[in-house]
């Protein structure tokens, strides 16, 4: 599952298209005393052709900040831009529309319909657009076959293991050729083989071009395959860097 | 996503088997209570039925035909005397009592008809000829008197057969077929004359006039003019109307209304309907409402992945009204089995107008839109970024 040519020493790269723009976004929770600023002024770029990887201690604001990317959840302050649409001035109607056609979710539950077998799971987001059953099923099929589950596809959710959920999910997460994709702690509930086929995979996804894989994680294990790291704590991102393919991580959680 | 609806809805089976459960169950108790009501209110009505004429003319006082005030001889030539009037006759109606070989008693509806022109005699006559109650002690009976009189269970009365009314003989000539009454007895006509010998003797012995307009005078008019003419009231024989004024005019409207106002049977039927309502509203609500709930982390991955609210409303409804037809068949399916056999027996009563079906139909799927707001206003307020908190 790896891609042929393995990513060296990465500098930033002018020309790179940026796929996602965050400026200067606050966001708090709750009211009066209560009130809880969760993000503080967070400024971070998120290019295309990478994993882009948010790290940090738990309660530090990641998982607000990709469904602030993801237009699930809208800003105090400050702005969005995904594939350069300003979702923050964007109607909720059309952030729906947006996100149904330009971005992927994997979440660390897979939240899958244990009702649905892997290829009418697989193909929600094209039924989502309006895509015909027979269409969406077909691509649904051809996705999983991509993600090795191929022979999985008429099995129920709860007839896989964890890792070939997950691969599920992915298959879902890419049906409709997201130009974003969006993962929360994706390996959280997996073991070590399935993690390292389930990163590969989002490295294949990453090396699309125009694609852009964003990923919140605790575990350290994967952090070998982020092309960028942003390191978070108490709202803020306190440090961003390009990774070293080559070399041993070099944050340790 | 249609289909992904149903998918989810059929999947759950338990839920699926109890949402349909509570609407099959509140469709059988609202249309076979409303059925049973239905057709109990029209056996008050089985007099006016089972004796036709166009026109009853009654005392002054009389609301309804099972509670009839008796009048003078002299009344029927009075009503015969109006301009608008064909024809009147006599006619005795009383509950009487019946006496068979055995020793046992039966409670009857006696009819006595006019012997001459036999007006108000059954519509239908299953065995023998209605000249033959010019006979001595003739009576006929109703499809229910044969199993009612019989001496023994399985051997229904026949024509030859012969019972007491009154320490008098009564020979049966002839079965009829008719509506069963009110108070389950049989009806058993006989001539008018017969009639009031049978019945215990009482200064005033006539307990109607049936009467017809000349040709060209509606029904109405005549009753309007018979009226005006003789201060008895006068009603017209035609069905259960909700006209206005119906209930002054129409008998059978009239016998109906006065047994909704006067009787605890519309209340107890009504609480009946009424639970069935709050039962199967109780039951689909709370169960679809959890249905909803356990697949909040799915509609609202479903949010996530940029399904409008419209889509996932169109969701919720569309299992809604899938549980609520497929309840309603079943409880529609089970309603007819149950009026079918009701009917084969005579009882329980069962009439089903038909505007039940589609009034409960109408109820069921306002039961199932509530249940499907419900959902609907929990989905409407899921914020998609929940999916990413676990």
């Amino acid at each position: 599952m790896k891609t042929d040519s393995a990513p060296k020493l990465k500098t930033p790269d002018p020309q790179h298209q940026l796929a996602v723009h965050v400026q200067g976004v606050d966001k708090s929770f709750g009211d009066g005393n209560a009130r809880l600023k969760v993000l503080k002024d967070i400024t971070l770029d998120v290019r295309a052709g990478e994993i882009t990887m948010l790290v940090g201690p738990s309660g530090c604001g990641k998982t607000t900040l990709i469904s602030i990317m993801a237009g699930t959840l809208g800003v105090d302050a400050g702005q969005v831009t995904v594939f350069g649409e300003n979702l923050t001035t964007m109607r909720k109607s059309a952030i729906t529309r947006f996100r149904a056609q330009n971005i992927g979710f994997i979440f660390q539950q897979f939240h899958l319909i244990p009702t649905l077998t892997c290829v009418e799971n697989a193909s929600v987001p094209l039924l989502i657009q309006g895509v015909s059953t027979s269409k969406a099923e077909k691509k649904a099929r051809e996705m999983l076959e991509l993600v090795g589950l191929g022979d999985r596809a008429k099995h129920r959710p709860t007839q896989l293991s964890g890792g070939q959920q997950q691969r599920v999910a992915i298959a879902r997460a890419l049906v409709h050729e997201p130009r974003l994709v969006i993962c929360d702690e994706p390996t959280a509930a997996l073991d070590a083989k399935n993690g390292t086929i389930v990163m590969d995979l989002f490295e294949k996804i990453a090396r699309i071009p125009g694609r852009a894989v964003v990923v919140v994680t605790h575990d350290n294990r994967i952090f070998s395959h982020a092309d960028r790291i942003a390191q978070m704590d108490d709202g803020r991102i306190v440090e961003v860097h390009d990774v070293d393919r080559d070399a041993p991580p070099v944050i340790s959680h | 996503m249609i289909r992904l609806a149903l998918k989810m809805l059929f999947g759950d089976t338990g839920k699926y088997l109890m949402l349909v459960a509570g609407l099959f169950f509140a469709t059988f108790l609202m249309a076979q209570q409303v059925a049973v009501f239905c057709g109990l209110i029209r056996w008050t009505t089985a007099t006016l039925k089972n004796v036709p004429a166009p026109i009853w003319v009654v005392e002054g006082r009389v609301e309804q035909v099972n509670e009839t005030n008796p009048m003078l001889d002299t009344d029927v030539t009075r009503v015969r005397s109006v301009d608008c009037v064909a024809w009147a006759q006599p006619v005795y109606v009383g509950m009487q009592r019946v006496r068979l070989p055995n020793g046992n008693f039966k409670v009857i509806q006696l009819i006595g008809i006019d012997s001459t022109t036999f007006a108000g005699a059954p519509v239908k006559l299953r065995e023998g000829k209605i000249e033959s109650i010019r006979q001595p002690h003739s009576v006929i009976i109703d499809d229910l008197g044969i199993k009612r009189l019989a001496v023994e269970r399985g051997k229904p009365v026949k024509v030859g057969d012969a019972f007491e009314i009154n320490d008098q003989e009564a020979r049966v000539v002839g079965i009829a077929d008719a509506m069963t009454s009110f108070t389950g007895g049989p009806y058993v006509w006989t001539t008018y004359n017969r009639a009031l010998q049978y019945a215990p003797s009482q200064r005033k012995m006539l307990s109607a006039v049936l009467a017809a307009p000349k040709p060209g005078i509606s029904p109405e008019d005549a009753a309007a003019d018979i009226q005006r003419t003789t201060g008895l009231k006068a009603f017209v024989n035609r069905d259960f109307s909700l006209d206005e004024g119906a209930d002054k005019t129409e008998f059978n409207t009239s016998t109906i209304w006065w047994y909704v106002r006067n009787t605890g049977i519309p209340i107890s039927f009504g609480i009946t309907v009424i639970v069935g309502f709050i039962v199967g509203t109780a039951i689909s609500s709370q169960t679809f409402y959890t249905f909803v709930m356990e697949h909040m982390k799915h509609l609202g991955a479903l949010k996530a992945m940029g399904a409008s609210n419209f889509k996932l409303c169109q969701m919720l409804i569309c299992q809604a009204l899938t549980v609520g037809l497929i309840g309603y068949g079943l409880g529609i399916g089970a309603t007819a089995m149950f009026g079918r056999g009701a009917l084969a027996n005579e009882e329980p009563p069962f009439y089903m107008p038909e505007i039940v079906p589609f009034a409960v139909l109408g109820v069921i799927l306002c039961i199932c839109m509530l249940s499907a707001l419900i959902g609907i206003w929990r989905v409407s307020r899921l914020e998609p970024a929940m999916v990413f908190r676990g």
